[in-house]
């Protein structure tokens, strides 16, 4: 298939009706309003339905109830809206109902800004909501990623029955990219039998639910359920990194801040500082492992974020104090700049931080 | 041996956990009966609240959903948007329908949703020991308002059904009784009617049902009735609001 010019917002759209997404409920907010705007002439085109729900809280309820009742659905937002929809996430991953969230984050805490950011960190690898539970969550670093996994999230929620994120940064939601739509789709997923769909008289009553009024039936369930997130550690991790063996430094970023990053590597290559890169696809589960692969004589870990570093406390975990590690980042809605981060790794270099 | 009562096949063999007098077991069997007696328990998908009649998804026997506070409306709509054919119903006390969830309630009435809504208001939050609730009557002593409810402190009870009433959206609303047999009758009237308005296509449909807690109230079960016709009916008046007929 050839390339399309889409905007990312709108490829978010494009690619979850690709992947099989039938329903969408959502609410308006910046930057991330073109995803119901899309959804809105898209579905009906492919017998689907698009509703615009009074708030992000009945949105996430309704998928919630759309997720429950066996279909593909998804609902996008950005971080106050997000915010909102913690409850109903939380119900989701209790009751183990596949559905997709995309966050086109933007600047906090509160309203915040509508510029990008990436401080919803915590809240997307913590679990933004109450209790024992996990998502997977991808961070796009491309219009062409963003398509690829929203795809794949798709898929991911439906093998694990859990809800997914997509965590981008409104930038990603907002630029132009020529993207193009892959054939990717797992055709040996379970069956949705434990959906509510009538019982037709034909099977015993389905029951989908996140209550376990018991103690002991509750801590049973939660066993289960981290049984299932293991399963997401041991085989979810996706990361791409280079230049880790010989690095001087090695930073680490996501997302849009990862392409800045990059940059600011190629500057610090032309000053003869040798720069490796790790950037984590899933924020959750988080890629710990590959940094064994980091050259014993580097002088330190750079994260890189749009925040005021939340990712610091994985990269702390990832290299277990063998060496230093610093952050620079812009938050609010500020991007940082490759000269600035460039700054930070020259420092780093040369040992006068 | 002729039978003369069974239990009805739309609820299970699960025992309820309800108090002794309290009317939510009156109120599942007229919603039970309901969906075998229009044939649409196989295709029936329910939604649970949270509050007394929490554990809801375990009595009636077909699909059901337990949602969050306040958000089986929320929850309905997404199920009877993905299955237009089934039958979809909440059932909701006063604190999840009438507090936490006036948002949900009150769009998926405006936006016409064609599901049925059962509300059991039985002025007071059961599940959590007797609080106070938006439906709770002046002067009435509860858990958070122990001298009384007063209207300076915490405004009048709200009349959920006439609010409802005036949403175009909302094509069969009633309020009823499960205090004598003969109410008892004419709420499962209403009840049935309210699933005929959806499986006709006409929009939204919600029965309110008084109900008696005689544990928090603080009653016997034969004087809590009396308190809730001394007391609730005159501030809540029993009939309908709403009939789909009268829209042409």
């Amino acid at each position: 298939m050839s390339k399309v010019l889409m905007k990312g917002n709108e490829a978010v759209g494009a690619a979850a009706i690709k992947a099989g997404c039938r329903y969408f409920f959502g609410y308006p907010i910046t930057p991330s309003s073109e995803i119901p705007e899309y959804m809105s002439k898209a579905l009906p085109e492919v017998g689907g339905v698009f509703l615009q729900a009074e708030s992000e809280v009945a949105a996430i309820n309704m998928v919630y109830g759309a997720g429950g009742a066996g279909a593909r659905v998804m609902t996008g937002s950005s971080s106050p809206g997000i915010s909102l929809k913690q409850e109903g996430i939380t119900y989701a991953a209790g009751a183990e109902i596949p559905c997709v969230i995309v966050n086109m984050m933007r600047g906090g805490p509160g309203l915040g800004s509508i510029q990008p950011g990436q401080a919803d960190y915590y809240q997307s690898t913590r679990g933004g909501g109450n209790g024992d539970y996990r998502t997977l969550c991808y961070a796009p670093a491309s219009i062409q990623e963003t398509v690829d996994y929203v795809m794949l999230a798709f898929d991911k929620a439906d093998e694990y029955r859990n809800p997914v994120l997509i965590c981008a940064d409104g930038m990603i939601g907002q630029m132009m990219e020529a993207v193009e739509f892959k054939e990717n789709l797992n055709k040996n997923l379970p069956a949705k039998d434990w959906a509510t769909t009538g019982t037709k008289g034909k099977r015993e009553k389905n029951i989908v639910n996140s209550l376990f009024l018991e103690a002991e039936l509750c801590e049973d369930h939660n066993i289960r359920l981290e049984k299932k997130y293991k399963l997401m550690e041991e085989n979810e991790v996706l990361y791409e990194s280079f230049g880790l063996e010989d690095a001087d430094v090695v930073c680490v970023a996501y997302g849009t801040t990862s392409r800045i990053v990059k940059t600011a590597i190629k500057l610090a290559a032309a000053k003869g500082i040798k720069v490796g890169i790790i950037r984590p696809i899933t924020l959750w589960p988080y890629p710990y492992a590959i940094y064994k692969d980091i050259n014993p004589n580097c002088k330190g870990i750079l994260g890189v974020e749009m925040s005021q570093g939340q990712i610091m406390d994985d990269i702390k975990i990832g290299i277990e104090g063998r060496m230093p590690v610093y952050f620079h980042g812009r938050t609010g809605g500020m991007v940082p700049t490759p000269a600035g981060i460039l700054a930070e790794i020259e420092k780093i270099a040369g040992g006068t931080k | 041996m002729t039978m003369v009562y069974e239990k009805s096949k739309g609820l299970t063999d699960v025992p309820f956990h309800y108090c002794p007098g309290c009317t939510h077991g009156v109120i599942h069997k007229l919603v039970a009966e309901t969906l075998v007696e229009l044939g649409v328990l196989e295709d029936a998908i329910g939604v649970a609240p949270v509050g007394c009649s929490v554990l809801a998804y375990k009595y009636f026997n077909c699909d059901m959903q337990e949602a969050a506070h306040g958000r089986a409306p929320a929850v309905a709509t997404g199920i009877k948007r993905v299955h237009p054919e089934n039958v979809v119903f909440t059932y909701q006390g006063d604190g999840d329908l009438a507090s936490i969830g006036t948002a949900e309630i009150v769009h998926a009435a405006h936006r016409g949703e064609k599901f049925t809504t059962i509300f059991v208001n039985n002025a007071i939050y059961g599940m959590t020991g007797g609080q106070m609730a938006p439906t709770t009557l002046i002067g009435q002593k509860t858990t958070t308002s122990p001298l009384g409810r007063t209207v300076e402190h915490s405004g009048m009870p709200i009349r959920m059904s006439e609010m409802l009433a005036t949403i175009d959206g909302a094509k069969f609303v009633e309020r009823v009784s499960v205090d004598t047999p003969a109410n008892i009758r004419k709420a499962k009237k209403a009840i049935k009617r309210a699933f005929e308005c959806q499986i006709q296509g006409k929009g939204f449909a919600i029965v309110e049902v008084l109900s008696t807690c005689p544990t928090n109230w603080g009653y016997t079960p034969v004087k809590a009735l009396g308190w809730l016709q001394e007391n609730m009916i005159p501030y809540y008046p029993l009939g309908n609001f709403r009939d789909f007929e009268e829209d042409k």
